[in-house]
């Protein structure tokens, strides 16, 4: 007891939010278990859309670490997803005769999918950290689009003497029994599924642990002097492009470990998924969720990814509906007066429950 | 002859990146915001003309000047329901507000209009002698194409360049559009209608959005609800290409980015013609941090 | 304040997944469900498929109110492979029975896998990738890189046969010495036609002299591409994509004074019910398709009534389709004595039994049979546009 009351604050949020994420994992895991199965609790989309959820609440941690605690706007975070993800798929099918233990086979291909990312985002970060602002944003879009459209073009096959690569035209010749990969813009046409609800909570933990070591720690709060004033983070000798780079490689990395989670949980790949759109999507759930705020980004992915397929039911409407709503909650979370409305209103809500015990709102 | 034909196409679709530039880089010079919605306030425009001209019958000058209004209507109210409440919230914020509101303008097209494409009239032709008509000049014995549209779309382009220098440089509007860019508060200070700017230059912005997509759905002439997404990408990429927040930035940016796509594709490849523009913008961003005119600030310590 | 709202948000949320599943609400009606693209940049397409598909279920159950009935009910995958496995989950949830499939390539490779591992009954208008159904040989390598997945059917003509019939077309008439090629290289159907075409056009030696693609980025100025088929000469332009950007082609061919003859394949079919698309520009334009809206034959005059009717629009191939998909599952089902009340396994063995024996005749052909490998075999009509409609080419 005594431990918890010496704690700081972050660290209660932090150990809460491991908290979060396991009570989660341990209801669904509950619920989706086939002893409850028959009642028909968890509804056969919710879990199809396990693996996926995971992997954007991944993408999201990542990406709240450049735009949250580093403080720089992405735009071309699903760059580093696609990357991962293709990767990561052809080391999946490459090793598949080598580790034949689908788990072992999993991690391997995580991990080199997260190492492939975190070269490209050492590319792409030493040249793009030294612009600021809307431009460093403009930039990292055009990344992503260039990313999209390199991948769309490569050609990948696999035959007993090994992988064959090949760019912008097809003219792999493959030994009998070999097979194609990566198709061009074919994408990836059939993936063994790896991925489990499993893996991906133990890469939510994972990624969880990365970052909040990385921002509890010297380099970590370096990099939010950054963030928060950099002329003055440099006049007391903090090394900007070494912390900038540091945070956004990281970033990177998670992403990509995020990419090939997705990836082998999906049944066919393009690289038009990971376009501007999925870009913004992460975007959506980092800055809903809030800045630097990580449990805060795990429920915005985990809600807005499980939300257009919960407004199914409005058919047509569907997609305005989910405009509407984004719009609104945008407003309703960071409009001033419409803030201090539902402050006040939720500890009205928390006075009467705990009889006027309440000390005054809740608010951030 | 090849060439000069593909510089002159390039030109032509640099010209439509241009014209949605200008609206880009206007509301962000001034309101200091993306506003991502701004391509699909060209594809409500397309639609309006497109309805007063092919549906009712309406002259096309009647078709651009009633899409003006609406668009001008509608940017003035998304500004007042959706971004003026946040005026105070941070920049992103209103970012990802301002992305709800394309998906919106996006849906709301589909159910009202929907998805089936609707084909744009070709509005700059001239009729031949023998009845048909035709869609541009031909020099050289046929060797060499000049589209009309591509000329409309540069005259068009200069004109509003010129006509909103001067207006953001001589008007009572436009130096108060200016203050406020430098710097809200001071300008408040200074007795400014902060607010009543903001809305002008959305207002502004709006109307150049409707030019722009009647301009571009003449030459480009497939409408669907989600017409606006990409050039609006596009745009906003000529428009920080050229320095955004500056002008003829915005139009120079536009006409080099239709160029160099174009090229791209001629002559290094169809497949990467999207890649190599925006390696370009990155190259170009590298060296000239603000853009091609950007004014590049000096940091104060 | 944060925190309450998206903790509102949560709980939300997951009252309504929980309380919106579960629901195998027994109708006595057999379940049909589909997925396409109703919203975003494809919705064209799957709205149409969508809308045909209706038209069938309704006649079906206006005709036999004391046979089996059908329940239809389509869901939104947006375009997306990872948005369709959801639509096709939600159906599940939902009790379905046979499955449409998806409308669209790449979501079909996606919805396939599904329902093959759930042994649940597939059959798409117009998801005609290869790798929907497996097991075919890749034309480029040889290779066969996914696996037949034996539940699924086609309704629509493969891609591979597409290109290499319409190689062999061309080569047959003599339609070009000169020809050029505009693909899109970021879709599956597109490049899948492509490829198998190219193949095709080497083995016969035609000559091919300019091949360039467009992407969903790209696809509003096609003028490089068509610089480079017109200063290589072409006299013939193969365009294997949908019509919306065909339409362009057309038109901006025009402009820039090039005029070859033109050959499309059955994604071209839709071209004429283009809202305002002057349909000059498409005379003389030659297409590979199943389906005729200008047939004199009595069905299908009585579709187009009754689309246009309901619709406000012309059907296109996509609808006549899923028309056809709906009658092909229809009378398999009732052939077999499939009952409402069967399980989505047991329909399964019973319609891919009957589906590789039997005979169906439909809007988009006569005497359809369907091979074991998931083909359908009907024969494609060559068609010529001629005042804006369409003529049989022979």
């Amino acid at each position: 007891m005594k431990t918890l009351k010496n704690m700081s604050k972050t660290s209660k949020t932090n150990f809460a939010t491991y908290g979060m994420v396991i009570v989660v994992f341990a209801v669904l895991q509950l619920l989706g278990s086939d002893l409850i199965q028959r009642g028909g609790v968890l509804s056969p989309t919710l879990k199809g859309q396990l693996v996926p959820i995971c992997a954007y609440v991944v993408m999201a941690l990542s990406l709240n670490l450049t735009v949250g605690v580093l403080g720089e706007l992405s735009l071309g975070h699903a760059g580093f997803m696609s990357v991962g993800a293709f990767s990561g798929t052809v080391a999946a099918t490459a090793l598949q005769n080598v580790i034949p233990s689908p788990g072992a086979r999993l991690l391997a291909a995580v991990v080199i999918g997260a190492v492939f990312a975190t070269v490209a985002g050492i590319l792409i970060g030493i040249p793009v950290l030294r612009l600021g602002g809307d431009y460093l944003a403009i930039v990292t879009l055009a990344f992503g689009q260039i990313i999209k459209s390199l991948i769309e073009n490569l050609y990948v096959g696999m035959d007993v003497n090994g992988l064959h690569f090949d760019f912008l035209e097809n003219k792999i010749a493959l030994a009998q029994g070999g097979k194609m990969i990566v198709n061009g813009p074919m994408g990836i046409p059939s993936i063994q599924k790896l991925s489990s609800f499993t893996a991906g909570f133990l890469l939510i933990m994972a990624a969880l642990f990365v970052i909040f070591n990385l921002t509890n720690s010297r380099s970590g709060r370096a990099i939010m002097a950054l963030r928060d004033n950099r002329i003055a983070a440099e006049s007391v000798g903090i090394n900007v492009t070494k912390y900038k780079l540091m945070a956004f490689v990281t970033s990177a990395a998670l992403a990509g470990a995020a990419g090939t989670l997705f990836a082998l949980g999906q049944n066919t790949l393009v690289a038009s998924k990971f376009d501007f759109n999925t870009s913004i999507l992460v975007l959506v759930f980092v800055v809903l969720g809030g800045l630097g705020r990580m449990w805060g980004s795990i429920i915005a992915a985990a809600a807005l990814t499980i939300l257009p397929e919960a407004l199914r039911q409005f058919a047509d409407y569907r997609m305005l509906t989910y405009a509407i709503m984004l719009i609104l909650v945008m407003l309703c979370t960071n409009n001033p007066t419409l803030k201090s409305f539902f402050s006040s209103l939720a500890a009205k809500v928390k006075g009467s429950a705990k009889k006027g015990k309440a000390k005054g709102g809740e608010g951030k | 002859m090849s060439f000069l034909n593909n510089l002159i196409n390039g030109i032509g679709l640099g010209s439509v990146y241009a014209i949605i530039a200008l609206g880009y880089t206007m509301v962000y010079g001034i309101a200091k915001m993306l506003n991502f919605a701004h391509g699909d306030v060209i594809m409500v425009g397309a639609y309006v003309c497109f309805f007063a001209s092919s549906t009712y019958g309406l002259h096309p000058l009647v078709g651009v000047l009633l899409a003006m209004a609406v668009c001008t209507v509608l940017g003035v109210v998304i500004e007042r329901l959706a971004y003026k409440p946040l005026r105070q919230a941070p920049s992103l914020a209103v970012l990802i507000t301002a992305i709800g509101m394309s998906y919106f303008l996006q849906n709301a097209a589909q159910l009202l209009w929907t998805p089936n494409p609707k084909v744009f009239p070709a509005f700059f032709t001239l009729a031949n002698p023998d009845g048909t008509s035709r869609t541009g000049v031909d020099l050289f014995g046929g060797q060499l194409t000049v589209r009309f549209t591509t000329i409309v779309n540069l005259l068009v382009c200069i004109v509003i360049m010129v006509l909103l220098t001067w207006f953001t440089g001589n008007t009572k509007m436009g130096k108060a559009m200016r203050a406020c860019s430098e710097n809200k508060d001071a300008a408040r200070l200074m007795g400014i209608d902060v607010n009543f700017t903001i809305s002008i230059t959305f207002a502004i912005g709006s109307a150049l959005a409707a030019i722009a997509g009647v301009l571009f759905l003449s030459s480009y002439q497939t409408l669907v609800p989600t017409t606006g997404s990409m050039p609006g990408i596009k745009a906003f990429t000529a428009a920080v290409f050229g320095g955004i927040g500056s002008i003829p930035g915005a139009f120079l940016g536009g006409v080099l980015l239709g160029v160099i796509e174009i090229m791209a594709g001629a002559y290094i490849s169809t497949q990467l013609a999207n890649a190599i523009v925006f390696a370009v913008l990155i190259i170009t961003l590298l060296v000239r941090p603000a853009g091609l005119l950007g004014k590049q600030v000096r940091e104060k310590v | 304040m944060k925190k309450f709202l998206a903790l509102t948000m949560a709980a939300v949320m997951s009252v309504s997944l929980l309380a919106g599943c579960g629901g195998n609400k027994d109708s006595g009606k057999l379940k049909i469900g589909g997925a396409g693209p109703l919203t975003g940049g494809a919705a064209i397409y799957g709205n149409a498929a969508k809308n045909g598909a209706t038209i069938a279920a309704e006649e079906i159950n206006a005709a036999n109110p004391n046979g089996l009935q059908i329940e239809l009910r389509y869901e939104d995958d947006t375009h997306d492979p990872e948005k369709s496995v959801n639509a096709y989950n939600t159906l599940k949830g939902w009790g379905m029975q046979v499955f449409l499939g998806s409308v669209t390539s790449a979501p079909g490779v996606a919805t396939s896998v599904e329902a093959n591992a759930d042994h649940m009954f597939y059959l798409t208008p117009s998801a005609s990738s290869t790798d929907v159904l497996g097991g075919v040989v890749n034309p480029l390598t040889g290779t066969v890189d996914v696996e037949r997945k034996d539940t699924i059917f086609q309704m629509c003509f493969v891609d591979p046969n597409q290109g290499s019939a319409s190689a062999q077309y061309i080569f047959d008439q003599k339609l070009g010495d000169k020809i050029a090629v505009i693909y899109k290289n970021d879709d599956v159907y597109s490049t899948g036609v492509f490829n198998s075409f190219d193949a095709k056009a080497k083995e016969l030696g035609l000559n091919v002299v300019s091949v360039t693609t467009f992407t969903e980025d790209t696809q509003t100025d096609f003028s490089v591409q068509i610089n480079d088929a017109k200063a290589a000469g072409a006299d013939l332009l193969f365009l294997p994509m949908y019509y919306q950007p065909a339409s362009l082609i057309l038109a901006q061919s025009a402009a820039a004074g090039f005029a070859p003859k033109y050959f499309g394949i059955d994604g071209m079919d839709g071209i004429l019910t283009l809202e305002g698309f002057d349909t000059s520009l498409a005379e003389g334009v030659m297409l590979l398709t199943p389906f005729n809206a200008d047939s004199e034959d009595a069905a299908t005059k009585s579709f187009v009534e009754k689309y246009q009717a309901a619709y406000g629009d012309a059907p296109n191939q996509f609808a006549a389709d899923a028309y056809d998909c709906v009658y092909a599952i229809y009378q398999a089902a009732t052939k077999t004595g499939v009952t409402a009340d069967m399980s989505a396994s047991d329909i399964c063995d019973k319609l891919v039994a009957e589906f590789t024996s039997m005979t169906f005749n439909g809007l988009t052909g006569e005497g359809m049979t369907w091979a074991a490998d998931g083909t359908v075999t009907k024969s494609p009509k060559g068609m010529v546009i001629k005042d804006g409609a369409y003529v049989g080419m022979d």
